[in-house]
């Protein structure tokens, strides 16, 4: 329990980190950019909307940089996000709730089907060890896991998309259908997600690979594992009940904190796929100075992290006693 | 940067490479023969022999690119997209400069990024790693918050923000965007090392002769962490050449700059893919990869070298927690 609570107080620390990193960047930089920002949406925006928008970016001197700062961590506590910039007159709220759906359909099925295939690669190869499996897996997942996302995701476009036209290379769907959830939008949105989501699943799969791997491959080497082998038990056995269960521990915990990175973690994927997701909708934000949105969504990656990495550490503490008491 | 603590030289400090295993007081005062088993082991090791031939390489063409591409990279004088020929070898850009010349010449900024973020960030992360561990109560406790906060704000997003402020983020600004991002993981492995050293006999003699504080983190402890400083630069500079090249695909370095990640830039604002200028984004997407690799194979290797498999080694990594 007080381990759970001190887990607690930290995440509250970071949270407002992160809070008071969004306020202070805009204000530290030479020449404040919110104000390039303003002078851009001068025409389009109300003026309501606007002054709202002076006071959250620092331009409203009449303010001291103290009352501004607890009036923006009230406005951030009661969820008031304002109007974004470029997807105006919607609100940044409306526009992050659009875009998450797509984003945890992508990455999240992705991120869960590449550790259960990495993890089941890794486990096999040093079962296996010296084999075939073995002296081809590490060497190749190493390169794969330096490549970066969004070449990979270029690259897949040239092959299939440009040349083969064999999928989609754009978008979430096609932009002529209604979204509705018939079998042929269905059908249409697994299409377009499919070279996106191998992008993903080539760049990312590696590090459950090494990491399942090595560390069964020193699981294999302790006593109960000899201990199993010469009691005559079957092989399966041995490697799934024996070394794996014990050898998965470091993998789950980076699975549970994985599942933070969904959020926020394919931002080029999205980009280069032009997929409508959390992270395409940050580069929109970046490219076009809509600070609010581009605000939002960073708070809203960072909580995600964060409410991963504690459900990982519960989970670490349940499962592996000895953690509890490190310090 | 007055701040930078010095940085292992590669004759100097004795080399260990055991270092998941509890240092011994000998063994943390082994000398030069660790530097030539660092060699011996190196060369016997294929992935690490692969890995710094390509580094090699690229340091090379970095050093020396006039010498190989005599075409101005800027020059925007060339017949617009052209396929490979004996006089644009891999072609020209829709923007008329030649690619090969923007390959070659790009080799230079990562490589001083990516060299830049692992030399400083392993600096930092040394700095606050062993003063924590050693100055201890309140001092211990505030930077390993700060430690821990930076570990776990998603890194990447924060770099965009960052960068988006910062506009056109040059050479230097990306070094020390990406450094002070980028040290806590290590930071934290240190503290941990410090940590297991504090009460070990070696130590405990230079305290009883009297040693400067100074003097026994230089020149007793540092060198105890040689491998973990070693795989520390190289993650980091691993992480340097994957962020900054993603920055400036997406158009938040400097547009003008030299650099792989910049040509891709260009390469997917003039849709190089849509329009049949594949080298354009093949070449340096594949270069970014190769380096990246070089990094990531070095780094698996000294992992391989200090960790013989098959020996029952403890992790002593589940340390977030708690």
């Amino acid at each position: 329990m007080r381990f759970a609570l001190r887990r607690l107080g930290f995440f509250a620390v970071t949270m407002w980190a992160a809070l008071t990193l969004n306020f202070l960047l805009p204000r530290m930089m030479p020449g404040n950019p919110a104000v390039a920002m303003m002078a851009k949406f001068r025409g389009p925006v109300s003026p309501q909307a606007f002054k709202a928008l002076a006071a959250a970016f620092g331009l409203n001197n009449h303010q001291s940089m103290v009352s501004q700062y607890f009036s923006y961590l009230g406005d951030v506590a009661t969820g008031k996000f304002g109007t974004s910039l470029y997807f105006y007159p919607q609100s940044v709220g409306r526009v992050i709730l659009d875009a998450i759906p797509w984003t945890l359909g992508l990455v999240g099925i992705t991120t869960i089907l590449a550790f259960v295939l990495g993890t089941g690669i890794g486990i096999v190869a040093a079962w296996r060890r010296g084999g075939r499996l073995d002296s081809i897996a590490p060497p190749v997942f190493v390169i794969t896991s330096a490549i970066p996302y969004f070449w990979v995701g270029m690259m897949l476009i040239l092959v299939f998309a440009v040349r083969l036209r064999w999928l989609p290379g754009a978008f979430g769907f096609d932009i002529t259908l209604a979204p509705s959830f018939s079998p042929a939008f269905i059908g249409n949105v697994l299409e377009h997600a499919l070279l996106p989501a191998t992008a993903l699943l080539v760049t990312t799969i590696g590090t459950w690979i090494l990491t399942m791997r090595n560390t069964m491959v020193t699981t294999l080497a302790e006593d109960y594992v000899r201990m199993a082998r010469a009691k005559g038990l079957p092989g399966r056995r041995i490697m799934l009940d024996y070394a794996a269960r014990n050898a998965i521990l470091p993998n789950l915990t980076g699975f549970a904190m994985s599942l933070g990175f969904v959020v926020g973690g394919a931002i080029l994927v999205e980009y280069v796929f032009n997929y409508p997701g959390v992270g395409f909708m940050l580069l929109q934000a970046v490219n076009n100075e809509d600070y609010p949105l581009m605000q939002a969504l960073f708070l809203l990656i960072t909580v995600a992290v964060l409410v991963a990495i504690l459900l990982a550490d519960i989970a670490t503490a349940i499962f592996d006693p000895r953690t509890r008491t490190a310090g | 940067m007055a701040m930078l603590p010095p940085v292992p030289s590669p004759g100097a400090p004795p080399v260990r490479l055991l270092e998941l295993a509890p240092a011994t007081d000998q063994q943390a005062r082994r000398g030069r023969a660790g530097l030539r088993r660092l060699v011996r082991a190196v060369r016997a090791n294929r992935k690490a022999s692969t890995g710094t031939v390509l580094l090699a390489l690229f340091c090379l063409v970095a050093l020396v690119p006039g010498l190989i591409a005599h075409d101005n990279p800027n020059a925007t004088i060339y017949p617009r997209s052209l396929g490979p020929s004996a006089r644009h070898l891999l072609g020209t850009t829709a923007l008329g400069q030649d690619i090969f010349a923007q390959t070659v010449w790009g080799t230079r900024q990562v490589l001083i990024i990516a060299v830049g973020v692992g030399l400083l960030s392993t600096g930092i992360a040394v700095l606050i790693g062993v003063a924590a561990a050693f100055l201890g109560g309140l001092w211990d406790g505030s930077l390993n918050l700060l430690t821990d906060v930076l570990l776990v704000i998603p890194l990447f997003p924060l770099l965009i923000v960052i960068a988006t402020y910062v506009q056109n983020a040059g050479t230097m600004v990306l070094v020390l965007v990406l450094t002070l991002t980028g040290w806590s993981y290590t930071a934290r492995q240190l503290r941990a090392q410090a940590l297991s050293l504090r009460n070990r006999d070696f130590l405990l003699a230079a305290r009883v002769r009297g040693e400067r504080r100074m003097y026994i983190v230089v020149v007793e402890i540092i060198p105890t962490m040689t491998s973990l400083l070693v795989a520390s630069f190289l993650t980091n500079a691993l992480y340097a050449v994957l962020f900054a090249s993603s920055l400036q695909f997406i158009g938040l370095g400097d547009p003008n700059s030299d650099s792989w990640g910049t040509m891709l830039y260009w390469a997917e604002n003039n849709e190089a893919l849509q329009t049949g200028q594949y080298l354009w984004a093949v070449v340096p997407g594949a270069c970014i990869a190769t380096l990246g690799a070089a990094f990531a194979l070095l780094n698996y290797a000294f992992d391989e070298i200090g960790n013989p498999a098959l020996r029952p080694v403890r992790r002593i990594r589940a340390n977030r927690a708690g």
